[in-house]
C-alpha cells in the first residue's frame, strides 16, 4: 500500500546477546525488518521476549553483538561517539515508565529544554524558551506547568513531557518503548491519540513496542511478533488480525480478554512459560509449550519464511496446521 | 435470587492526616450473591483496593478511618465484630488474593510453609497434615507438591501468583477478594490464572469480589459488574446492562477509550481531563468536569442512585 514510500529503517540478522555466569543470553537472535517513512511497526510479545532490547539495540543503546542496521539511506550498522550523537537527533525513544525516566530534580520546562541545550539548537534563552513554549503546547501541556516538577504530575503529564522530549530535536524515527503501559485506559487513550496526530503531522516513524494487542492493532501498519528473542510472525496489521498463522501468535491473540459479552471464543490456552533464552539449542523456541511440536521442531530452528505473500512465518508445519499449499 | 453473601451499605473510608481528608470510598452499596463474581471496575484512585481492605477491615488505621455504612457477611455486620473474631474470619471464611504476587510472599520462608501456615492458623491439623494439605493444594492450581521446600524466588511471577491462590483457596473460603490478580502478569499467564480462577470458583462455589481496571476480563468472569469512580459506585448491573446498555457516560468513556480488538478503529475517544483529587471533590456529580453531557445543575446537590431497569443503577443527572 506504501510502495512509493522510502525505507527510513532497516535491519538485517540484528543479534544481541548478553553474557550471563551460565552462558548468552540470546535476547535479540537474528532479527530482520524494515519500516517505511511515516509508518509504524509494531513489535510484540510477553515479557522476556526481547522486544525493548531490539528497540534500544536498534538505536544503539545497547551495542549490538552482530548484524546490520541502515537508517534513512545510511549505514549505521557501527558508529563512532561523535556520529552517534548526530545520530540521536534523529532517532529518539519514548520510555515505558513516566516515573523513571525523568529527572525528579528538573522541572518540566528544565526537562523538556535539556536535549535543545544538549545540541545547541538555539541561540538565546528567549529562543529556548519559545522552542519549550511550543513543545509544551504540541504535547497538550498547560503553560502554567512549566515549574512544576514530575512528582506533582500524574502519569498522563508526565508521559506527555517524555514525548516532548523525544520530539525536540525533530526527529525522523521514535522508538517508542511501551509508552502507555503504565497508563489508565482513559489516559492511554489520550496518548495515543496524541502520537497519532504527531506521526500525520511530521511524518514520524515509529516503532511501537507494547504487550497490547489492542493498542497495536490499533496504531500500527505492520506488525512482527517476538518469541524468546526471535521474531515468529511478520504481516500487515490488517493482515495479521484476518488470520494468524503461527501457533504462538494464534494463542498470544486468543488469550487477550475482549470487552463483549460472550466474545470468550475456543480458549487455546498454552501450557507452560517462557523457557531460558540462555545457549538455547538448535530448535524451535516455543516447540515446548506447541501443542503441534513434532521431532522435527526440536532439531531445527525454523527460518522466517513468506507463507502467504507479505505474511512470514516462523514455523516447521505453519502449511500443514493452516491447510496452507506449498 | 440467592442469599446475599456480602452486603455493603453505605461505605464510607476516609483518609485523614492533618493536612487533608482524602475521601477514597463515599457511601458506596454493593450485593453479592451466593456463587457470583461482582467485577469491581474503576482506574488508579478510584478506591476499589479500599473498599476491598474495607471489607476485611484492614484499612490502616491511621490514617484510614472508616466513617460509616454496614458490611453484610452472611448476615452478621463485621463493623461490629472484634478484632480477635476478625483474625478467624480472615484467610478462613473471606480471603484475598493482592495484585503483586511477588511483595504478597515471605522471601526467607518456603512456599509450603506459607500455605501450610494459614491451614494450621484455622484449621486443627497438626504441622504434618497441614503440610500434606499444603502440597495437596500446590497440586490443585497446577504446581508439583514437590516444589513444596522452595523458595518464592525459585517461581516466576505465574507461578508465584498460583502460590498466593493456593493461599487463599487453602481454608475454602466463601467469599474471595481478588486485588487485581493477574494485572502483572502476561497474557498467556493471565489466561492461565484466570482459568484457574474459575474452575476452581465453580469447584467450590465460592462467591468473588474481582477487582480490576479491564473491562475485557470481567466479561470473561464475572456476573455483575460495578464501575467506580473517585470514590463512588456510578453504575452497577449484570453484564448485559454494562456492556449492552452502557448508561453512565464514564463508562461509556472507558469503553471509547478501549481500542477495538475486532475491528480497526481510526481515533479513540477517550475521556478528557482526569479524575478529580479525592482530597478535594467537587460539589455535585464527581464526573462533571470531564462528562461531555454535564450541564449546570449536575455541579451541585447530592446526586440519587436511579434504578433505571430491573438491577440496573445508574447514578447520573441525566437519568434523575
Amino acid at each position: 500500500m506504501a510502495e512509493d514510500k522510502k525505507t527510513m529503517l532497516q535491519v538485517e540478522e540484528l543479534t544481541k546477546f548478553f553474557k550471563t555466569p551460565r552462558g548468552d543470553l540470546h535476547a535479540v537472535d537474528h532479527v530482520n525488518f524494515s519500516i517505511k517513512e511515516g509508518q509504524t511497526l509494531g513489535v510484540v510479545g510477553e515479557s522476556g521476549c526481547g522486544k525493548s532490547t531490539l528497540g534500544r539495540t536498534v538505536i544503539h543503546l545497547h551495542e549490538k553483538t552482530s548484524g546490520k542496521i541502515w537508517f534513512d539511506g545510511k549505514d549505521i550498522s557501527d558508529v563512532t561517539k561523535p556520529q552517534l550523537k548526530e545520530l540521536r537527533r534523529d532517532m529518539q525513544m519514548i520510555f515505558q515508565d513516566p516515573f523513571s525516566s525523568l529527572n525528579p530534580r528538573m522541572s518540566v520546562s528544565q526537562l523538556i529544554a535539556e536535549p535543545l541545550l544538549i545540541y545547541k539548537e538555539t541561540k538565546n534563552s528567549n529562543e529556548l524558551a519559545q522552542r519549550v513554549g511550543q513543545l509544551m503546547d504540541t504535547v497538550g501541556l498547560a503553560a502554567r506547568l512549566s515549574n512544576a516538577y514530575p512528582h506533582e504530575l500524574d502519569g498522563g503529564r508526565r508521559q506527555r513531557i517524555g514525548v516532548a522530549r523525544a520530539l525536540a530535536l525533530n526527529p525522523k524515527f521514535i522508538v517508542c518503548d511501551e509508552p502507555v503501559s503504565a497508563l489508565d485506559v482513559s489516559i492511554q487513550a489520550q496518548i495515543i491519540n496524541l502520537m497519532q496526530d504527531l506521526q500525520e503531522e511530521r511524518n514520524l516513524t515509529y516503532m511501537f513496542i507494547t504487550h497490547d494487542m489492542s493498542v497495536v492493532r490499533h496504531i500500527s501498519n505492520d506488525i512482527m511478533v517476538m518469541y524468546l528473542g526471535c521474531a515468529v510472525e511478520f504481516a500487515d496489521s490488517e493482515e495479521m488480525f484476518r488470520q494468524r498463522l503461527h501457533p504462538y501468535t494464534k494463542a498470544l491473540l486468543s488469550a487477550v480478554p475482549i470487552p463483549e459479552i460472550g466474545a470468550k471464543k475456543e480458549r487455546k490456552v498454552i501450557k507452560g512459560e517462557l523457557t531460558s533464552p540462555i545457549n538455547p539449542g538448535d530448535e524451535c523456541r516455543f516447540a515446548k509449550r506447541c501443542p503441534f511440536a513434532s521431532e522435527e521442531c526440536f532439531h531445527k530452528t525454523p527460518a522466517l519464511e513468506e507463507v502467504v505473500p507479505g505474511h512470514f512465518v516462523a514455523c516447521h508445519k505453519v502449511r500443514e496446521i493452516n491447510d496452507i499449499q506449498a | 435470587m440467592a442469599n446475599n453473601i456480602l452486603e455493603i451499605k453505605d461505605l464510607t473510608i476516609h483518609y485523614v492526616t492533618d493536612q487533608e481528608t482524602v475521601k477514597a470510598v463515599n457511601g458506596i452499596s454493593l450485593q453479592i450473591a451466593e456463587g457470583e463474581s461482582l467485577g469491581l471496575v474503576g482506574e488508579t484512585g478510584a478506591g476499589k483496593t479500599t473498599t476491598a481492605l474495607g471489607i476485611m477491615r484492614l484499612v490502616p488505621d491511621p490514617p484510614g478511618r472508616v466513617i460509616g455504612g454496614e458490611i453484610i457477611y452472611k448476615g452478621e455486620d463485621l463493623m461490629k465484630k472484634s478484632e480477635h473474631e476478625m483474625r478467624s474470619i480472615r484467610g478462613h471464611q473471606i480471603s484475598m488474593i493482592f495484585q503483586d504476587p511477588m511483595t504478597a510472599l515471605n522471601p526467607v520462608e518456603t512456599v509450603g510453609y506459607q500455605i501450610a501456615e494459614v491451614i494450621r492458623l484455622h484449621q486443627n491439623l497438626s504441622k504434618r497434615d497441614a503440610e500434606l494439605k499444603a502440597m495437596e493444594m500446590m497440586e490443585l492450581v497446577g504446581i508439583e507438591g514437590a516444589r513444596a521446600g522452595e523458595y518464592p524466588h525459585q517461581f516466576s511471577g505465574g507461578m508465584k501468583q498460583r502460590i498466593v491462590i493456593a493461599m487463599a483457596l487453602a481454608c475454602d473460603p466463601s467469599l474471595l477478594l481478588a486485588d487485581e490478580p493477574t494485572t502483572a502478569l502476561d497474557v498467556t499467564i493471565q489466561e492461565q490464572v484466570l482459568d484457574l480462577i474459575d474452575n476452581l470458583k465453580k469447584q467450590f462455589n465460592t462467591s468473588m469480589l474481582l477487582i480490576t481496571h479491564d473491562l475485557g476480563i470481567v466479561a470473561e468472569v464475572c456476573d455483575k459488574v460495578a464501575i467506580m469512580y473517585a470514590g463512588e459506585i456510578v453504575e452497577y448491573g449484570t453484564l448485559e446492562h454494562i456492556y449492552n446498555n452502557t448508561s453512565h457516560p464514564y463508562t461509556q468513556g472507558l469503553f471509547g477509550s478501549i481500542p477495538n480488538f475486532n475491528s480497526k478503529t481510526h481515533r479513540l475517544k477517550p475521556i478528557k481531563g482526569l479524575m478529580p483529587d479525592p482530597a478535594n471533590l467537587p460539589d455535585g456529580c464527581v464526573f462533571a468536569d470531564r462528562c461531555p453531557h454535564a450541564k449546570d445543575e449536575c455541579r451541585s446537590g447530592k446526586l440519587v442512585t436511579k434504578e433505571i431497569e430491573p438491577g440496573h443503577l445508574v447514578r447520573c443527572r441525566l437519568f434523575e
